[in-house]
């Protein structure tokens, strides 16, 4: 039926934020997702597992992984475009760049409404632009999306995440 | 004893915080994120605001200080900041004064800046001592009857 996959959507929300880290929490937990709140774009990073590339001298297409990062399956990003050092776009634009991350849905949310910002983030790939305050009824459009990258991930990850019936009948049998 | 009496007292009292404009839909919704195992939501998050903004506050009146010229733009950024976390509670005057200051800083009016400020400082302390006697209230009566709530 999938209950188990549902509880097992992994949510990184970044907010430098206090009060808004709290509500979008908050929001996340009671629509049954895990829920991992960190306060900026490089915290997001590196708990992803993800190392500046200029630190590297390797080709730009790799991407250094700590060995941790197995255990760390994040189905979605939320974060907020006004942040200091970092904003929500650069780390979107990061993400993307990722060759491990950028399938990961990003959401960006802000409480300015500026079109031509808004268009940015979605051209460079952000799934959706929440207004905030982020109400119940935005956060109720996450699932979609959580729901087409487990599509797509199923195959390619080395952890079990959900299981369909082919997957079932093959571990039985 | 009538145990209704003390109810109707908490929702008129929190119907009158929206009648004088103090609070909008926002708190609405925080209030229905409260459930069994996180029955005071609404009032956790409220004294985190009080206390996460008062730092808010104190930069802004050192920087209001700090005259020669005044630099908006740093009101302005940390006037930003405040008015969001304002906005997630549902602070609806507080917010409307932040979005005033903000416009005193964008047309570069210090004069506007203060006075708006002031009143700014007026509005979030007043707000305080309702929603702390509305939450001590609250607490008197216990858990809100959900099925009072208008859909």
């Amino acid at each position: 039926m999938g209950l188990a996959a549902e509880a097992q959507f992994h949510v990184l929300a970044v907010d430098d934020s206090l009060i808004d880290r709290i509500l979008i929490e908050r929001l996340l937990k009671t629509s049954s997702f895990h829920v991992t709140a960190v306060d900026s774009g490089s915290k997001a990073l590196k708990f992803l597992g993800l190392v500046e590339e200029e630190q590297r001298n390797e080709e730009p297409s790799f991407v250094s992984q700590k060995s941790h990062n197995q255990d760390i399956d994040v189905n979605l990003i939320i974060t907020d475009y006004c942040m200091p050092e970092m904003t929500g776009y650069d780390l979107l634009r990061k993400i993307k760049e990722s060759k491990s991350l950028k399938d990961i849905p990003v959401v960006i949310m802000s409480s300015e409404n500026v079109p031509s910002r808004i268009n940015r983030c979605l051209e460079e790939g952000a799934e959706e632009f929440f207004l905030k305050p982020v109400q119940q009824s935005d956060v109720n459009k996450l699932r979609p999306h959580l729901l087409k990258s487990k599509v797509k991930e199923v195959g390619e990850e080395d952890q079990v995440i959900n299981l369909s019936r082919n997957d079932i009948k093959e571990i039985l049998a | 004893m009538e145990r209704s009496q003390p109810r109707r007292q908490v929702a008129a009292m929190k119907q009158s915080l929206f009648d004088q404009g103090l609070l909008d839909e926002q708190f609405i919704q925080l209030e229905e994120l409260s459930d069994d195992a996180n029955p005071n939501f609404v009032e956790e998050i409220v004294t985190l605001y009080y206390r996460d903004s008062s730092r808010l506050i104190s930069s802004i009146e050192q920087a209001l200080k700090e005259r020669h010229p005044l630099d908006f733009n740093k009101l302005d950024t940390l006037m930003h900041q405040f008015k969001g976390s304002s906005s997630s509670i549902g602070a609806k005057k507080v917010k409307a004064e932040c979005t005033l200051f903000r416009e005193y800083c964008r047309t570069g009016n210090a004069e506007g800046c203060m006075k708006s400020f002031q009143q700014l400082k007026k509005e979030y302390a007043s707000l305080r001592k309702k929603l702390e006697a509305y939450f001590q209230l609250a607490r008197q009566t216990g858990p809100m009857d959900s099925a009072c709530r208008p859909k």
